[in-house]
């Protein structure tokens, strides 16, 4: 955190002041480690085998915050008879297809009470449809009713509680030390320090960044730890939580009204081609009106957005515009692209603050694709390596592109920066700080908004005159936003539009305070639910600057939160089932009998006068349905999920998979790899043999990638900096002494990295701050590698791209590209130009006898056909 | 006798109503994460070139190597074994028991801090730590570079910090060889260093000050409009502070009071003692190791120190020569 968030490293240095222990778990000895309490190294990938063995340590030594955990867990809850464990499949689920290497969820669900049937809502899906991933908000899918089937005892072994047990009884502080390479007694210190620091009266909290989710199952990485955070009590309490460090300012933001490709604004899901339909088919498969909380109003969130972005042409008679929207046919990932680009399906790209020709994983996909547009058009502060791969990319040097025969036209629109221009970043804890313009952009260079508004505006005007059915939803479009004098949108016209308004009624025209005063009849329009408000009362809630030291320590008038200036979410949990804090130390909000309402230190995260003691009725639906004791108001049973029976596509509780290219074989299971992972099996993308397989031996070692405090991402921002170039001005590696002497390489000399993809060169730091592991019953060593530099001719400081070495394998649940643990060579010296890399690299492949299929096979185990895996008629 | 320009004490005497408070930093490297903010800040602010040939400098992570004339802020980064750190401890705790002026006794208000209560048994000795520390300009109470200036372009401020005038230094190079802490240097040839392309663009700097000596100004354009310098100001984790001196001494002599409460006696002041060959300084250091592991010297004396002393030996030796001279008459006078 201190290496790549410093600035927000403050508060941790802040809070160590007051006594807090800060723990640093990482591959590599930081500039955080150096300044930690404590640094743990541990085998990168090894992760969910560490945490699994904090969840057993908790449960079996009854750690686990007793009172938190039945009440608001869905510890209690009993899970389908035909749910089957890893520890049943030989390290897979129940549900698994061997032929598709996907998941049927069906087996994972609640056991439903009672026989009545439950009437279905249009559009929820049946439940045995495979999971795609790309379907879901960030409420995950529904669940069709919340009448479930509970044990309050804990001692059903069909309940959460009593199956989270058995599935990690394995995940010991053995089985860590010979995964991770931690020893015992750091695992010890690390679990006391973790669960004393847990309870009533203390909380901890886990900070995290790509470390945890670049990952084949990167997902499930933020999952055991959440686990492990609702079992000790950590959620929805000060002080505790998973802090999600983002690695770009406002990163939050373009989640939030997102530049995702299977998002809308607010997390609501993109309609996928022939099951949404209609507005109805889609917003029921969102949010059942039978299931508990917020999500059932995704009705009315969605007509708003449909309002906002359609005004009047969106009406109760078109179903509010909803055929304007497109369609999602599949994933359509940045590496689903960048293959379609590959197979010239693809015309052209728009490159906004992206540098994927250095910052990307597999980065020579990443240039060939480019090279097969027709267009390329790269916004940024500089000519970066992604507008300049033409010329002077590794390709042009190896003699695999030629500038004359590449048709790409490039065009390059200079970007302002953040002081020269308004606008609004969000920051991990959602808070929305509004920015005011400093100075203007110098020459060409324009801000996004007004860059995408004038683009908007010119091709509205080129089909100004069509009848085409398909240039209506662009007609219809709400593009009227005020410029001033340089042809700026005014900003905060974008916020109100984005906080909502009232459309007709007496009110018409005024900001909304809220979401709850959202309706699906298209009398409200507002282009981010989870952002209404922030324009409340018609001012510009984001640019409040009240001092800390004006306020208590929520600092609410602050800029402000989504949702509602909610500073912590899920914060019902901060009090006890009977609405007291859980002690004086830890109060946040708390029920006040006496006005019969929910009070306290932050906007409570429950609906207000909701008492404590409220059971919940079965028949109802939505936020009425949530019970006094419901704290998770987006689940969809208003717990917490230990287990989630739906919404993950691989697997319902985390399980330890080794990485796609590793060192050894999964200690745990048969099952080698994360069966669900989305491989790219292609000649240009091949992958190393792993552990026990033939031709591993080629690429012993393990390497990881990673950021250093000088450089930002791929150094659009900072090797174009003399200031910042100077502080890291070349290329490095870092290894243990113990390594260099194995393979020969000298500290400050040139070393040499080959992986299945390309063979890159580096200067070589020896560092005691990297050690060699053992695990697996072998020494592992691990090779970092910075990833900012690229080849190019227009930064102040070049170097080979460590993202060329990676290949692609994706997390199935989120897309992203594993790149923190993956298997190379390393050989003295600086790496050959032209062919002659090209061969060394293909030698390579050729020894370890590489194909497309190696690493690429998702079952590595025989499967045991479960005894039920057809979906149930129900 | 020390004229008013180089004694801060003297301050008010010099600048009249202008004269502040002596004002110091504090730079605490047990919070330092080396993000190196300070450096960065400095330069845009000062507007100094980069440094250096864009190439490793064979030192961990520290690129810039050590100050001089366009490098003001410069972090240290060192990498040290399991037995380094407890040679640190030891000697840290024998600074104690010889009761240093350097290192204050602990303070009663000490104990009832936010941590009173807390565990103070030594900590486990890491098998390795990485120390990072922001230098600066030592703004020494005796200043070398000062006394040696022949032409008054340094100058002592109405802050007591010590400032280059760039239009009247002439660039002799004297008060180069006058710091004992190597901090002040002829700014001979420095670039912006980029691209072609990007010198001949508009945006391409000149560089201020060729050819003269240049040195941290404690950022004297910020003070004079009350503001803070603009490493003080960047610093994420408030390691490098700013105020008068006397309270960062303060500051100081409670925070390694704090740290020895701890058991890590390896804390240490570095510039606190106004008995030391520089008089104290105004920029007041906690280290965690003996001050040459970070390239500081351990025992600064201000060359012209001696002076005093060598000019009574220098009147004895006269003396003695008139003497021999007078004597060798008085002999040769008899023959």
């Amino acid at each position: 955190m201190a290496e790549c968030h410093p600035v927000g490293f403050q508060w941790v240095t802040e809070a160590q002041q007051r006594g807090a222990r800060v723990i640093h778990i990482d591959p590599r000895f930081t500039r955080t480690s150096a300044v930690a309490d404590k640094h743990v190294a541990l085998r990168a990938g090894s992760d969910i085998v560490l945490l699994g063995a904090l969840i057993n340590y908790v449960l079996s030594n009854d750690l686990h915050f007793d009172e938190y955990v039945r009440h608001y867990t869905n510890a209690a809850t009993i899970v389908s008879e035909d749910y089957q464990d890893t520890e049943d499949l030989n390290g897979l689920f129940s549900g698994y297809d061997p032929q598709k290497g996907t998941y049927d969820a069906t087996s994972w669900s609640y056991a439903s009470r009672g026989d009545e049937e439950k009437v279905e809502e249009p559009g929820t899906e049946p439940e045995s449809d495979v999971a795609e991933p790309d379907e879901y908000g960030a409420g995950g899918p529904s669940l069709r009713h919340a009448d479930v089937e509970r044990d309050d005892s804990l001692q059903d072994p069909r309940s959460v509680f009593q199956l989270l047990k058995r599935h990690y009884r394995r995940y010991t502080p053995e089985m860590v030390e010979e995964t991770c390479g931690i020893s015992a007694e750091d695992f010890h210190h690390l679990a006391e320090s973790i669960t004393k620091n847990s309870g009533r009266e203390r909380t901890t909290a886990f900070c995290y960044a790509v470390g945890w989710t670049q990952h084949a199952q990167g997902a499930q990485f933020i999952r055991t730890a959440a686990v492990l955070q609702l079992l000790l009590g950590n959620m929805g309490r000060p002080g505790g939580g998973i802090v999600a460090l983002r690695g770009h300012a406002t990163i939050q933001g373009s989640t939030d009204i997102p530049t995702l490709f299977n998002l809308l604004p607010g997390y609501l899901p993109m309609p996928e081609a022939g099951q949404h339909d209609s507005l109805e088919d889609f917003t029921g498969a969102i949010g059942s009106k039978l299931q508990k909380g917020f999500w059932a109003n995704a009705d009315a969130y969605t007509v708003s957005l449909l309002k906002a972005w359609f005004g009047d042409a969106a009406h109760a008679g078109n179903d509010y515009a909803f055929e304007y929207l497109p369609r999602l046919t599949g994933a359509h990932g940045t590496y689903q692209t960048v293959e379609r680009m590959l197979r010239d399906e693809l015309d052209g790209y728009f490159l906004v603050g992206q540098n994927p020709a250095v910052g990307s994983a597999n980065g020579k996909m990443q240039r060939m694709g480019m090279s097969h547009l027709k267009w390329l058009v790269v916004r940024d502060f500089s000519l970066i390596e992604s507008a300049t791969w033409w010329k002077d990319g590794p390709e042009i040097e190896s003699g695999e592109l030629r500038t004359e025969d590449i048709d790409t036209e490039v065009f390059f629109m200079p970007a302002a920066n953040h002081t020269e221009k308004a606008g609004s970043f969000t920051q991990t804890q959602r808070l929305v700080q509004w920015r005011h313009q400093a100075v203007t952009p110098p020459d060409d260079a324009q801000s996004e908004l007004e860059f995408f508004h004038e683009l908007g505006r010119r091709i509205r005007a080129r089909v100004a005159d069509s009848s085409d059915p398909r240039d209506r939803p662009l007609l219809d479009l709400t593009w009227d936003y005020p410029t001033d004098e340089h042809g700026e949108p005014d900003p905060e016209s974008v916020l109100r539009e984005i906080n909502g308004y009232y459309v007709d009624g007496p009110d018409a025209g005024t900001p909304l305070s809220a979401f709850t005063q959202m309706r699906a009849d298209g009398s409200t329009a507002g282009g981010c639910w989870i952002y209404t408000g922030i324009f409340a009362d018609g001012v510009n809630q984001a640019a409040r600057r009240r001092p800390g030291h004006e306020q208590d320590e929520t600092a609410a008038e602050w800029a402000w939160a989504w949702p509602a200036n909610r500073r912590i979410l899920y914060n019902r949990a901060s009090a006890d089932p009977e609405g007291r804090p859980w002690s004086e130390r830890k109060k946040h909000i708390w029920w006040d009998q006496e006005n019969g309402r929910w009070t306290g230190r932050d906007v409570p995260d429950f609906p207000e006068t909701l008492a404590p003691g409220t059971k919940s009725h079965p028949d109802a639906g939505g936020p009425d349905a949530l019970a006094g004791d419901d704290p998770f108001i987006m689940q969809a049973d208003g717990k917490g999920w230990l287990f989630a029976p739906n919404g993950l596509v691989d697997g319902p509780m985390p399980t330890h998979y080794e990485p796609p290219e590793s060192p050894i074989s999964n200690p745990l299971y048969a099952q080698q790899s994360n069966p669900a992972r989305i491989t790219l099996p292609r000649s240009d993308n091949l992958l190393a043999p792993s552990a026990a397989q033939h031709g591993s031996e080629v690429y012993p070692h393990v390497f990881t990638t990673y950021r250093l405090t000088e450089h930002h991402t791929a150094g659009g921002m900072s090797r174009f900096l003399p200031y910042l170039s100077e502080l890291q001005p070349e290329m490095f590696c870092e290894v243990s002494p113990e390594f260099a002497e194995l393979v020969g390489i000298e500290n400050y000399g040139w070393a040499t990295i080959i992986s299945p993809r390309s063979a890159i060169e580096a200067r070589v730091l020896v560092t005691d701050r990297v050690r060699a592991l053992t695990a697996g019953g072998r020494r592992i060593h691990q090779v970092g590698l910075p990833y900012h530099w690229g080849t190019g001719t227009d930064a102040v400081v070049e170097g080979d791209a460590a993202n060329d070495l990676l290949g692609i394998t994706l997390d199935p649940n989120v897309q992203i590209q594993g790149s923190k643990a993956a298997q190379c060579d390393v050989i003295p010296g600086r790496r050959p130009r032209g062919q002659a890399l090209l061969d060394l690299v293909e030698n390579y492949r050729k020894r370890a006898g590489i194909t497309v299929d190696t690493g690429n096979q998702k079952l590595t185990a025989p499967y045991p056909e479960p005894q039920t895996t057809t979906s149930e008629e129900d | 006798m020390r004229s008013l320009t180089e004694d801060p004490a003297r301050s008010a005497e010099a600048h009249g109503e202008r004269a502040q408070e002596r004002k110091s930093f504090f730079t605490d490297t047990s919070i330092c994460i080396g993000c190196k903010a300070c450096e960065v800040a400095c330069k845009e602010w000062n507007g100094n070139p980069q440094d250096g040939d864009l190439e490793l400098l064979e030192s961990s992570y520290d690129n810039t190597g050590s100050l001089g004339a366009n490098t003001w802020r410069h972090v240290a980064f060192v990498e040290q074994d399991q037995e380094r750190i407890q040679t640190a401890r030891e000697s840290g705790r024998k600074l104690v028991s010889l009761g240093m002026p350097g290192v204050g006794p602990p303070s009663s208000s000490g104990a009832s801090g936010p941590s009173g209560g807390r565990d103070t048994t030594p900590p486990d000795t890491a098998e390795f730590r990485w120390l990072m520390s922001s230098d600066v300009c030592k703004h020494c109470t005796h200043a070398g570079c000062l006394d040696v200036c022949p032409t008054g372009a340094l100058y002592r401020t109405e802050f007591g910090t010590v400032k280059v005038q760039e239009d009247i230094c002439n660039g002799c190079g004297t008060c180069v060889g006058g710091c004992p802490f190597g901090v002040i240097e002829r700014r001979d040839e420095g670039i912006i260093r980029a691209k072609t392309e990007r010198n001949q663009s508009r945006y391409a700097q000149e560089i201020a000050n060729e050819g003269t000596a240049n040195k941290c100004t404690f950022c004297h354009d910020r003070l004079v409009d009350g503001q803070t310098p603009a490493c003080a100001q960047t610093c994420p984790t408030t390691s490098i502070k700013f105020g008068e001196h006397t309270d960062m001494v303060h500051q100081a002599r409670e925070r390694v009071a704090h740290l020895h409460s701890e058991g890590m006696t390896e804390a240490r002041l570095y510039g606190a003692n106004p008995q030391d060959g520089v008089g104290g300084t105004g920029s007041v250091f906690l280290l965690l190791d003996e001050p040459e592991v970070y390239g500081l010297p351990p025992d600064p004396r201000v060359p012209t120190k001696d002076l005093p002393r060598m000019y009574k030996h220098t009147v004895v030796a006269a003396a003695g020569m008139l003497a021999a001279v007078g004597a060798s008459f008085a002999w040769g006078g008899r023959r």
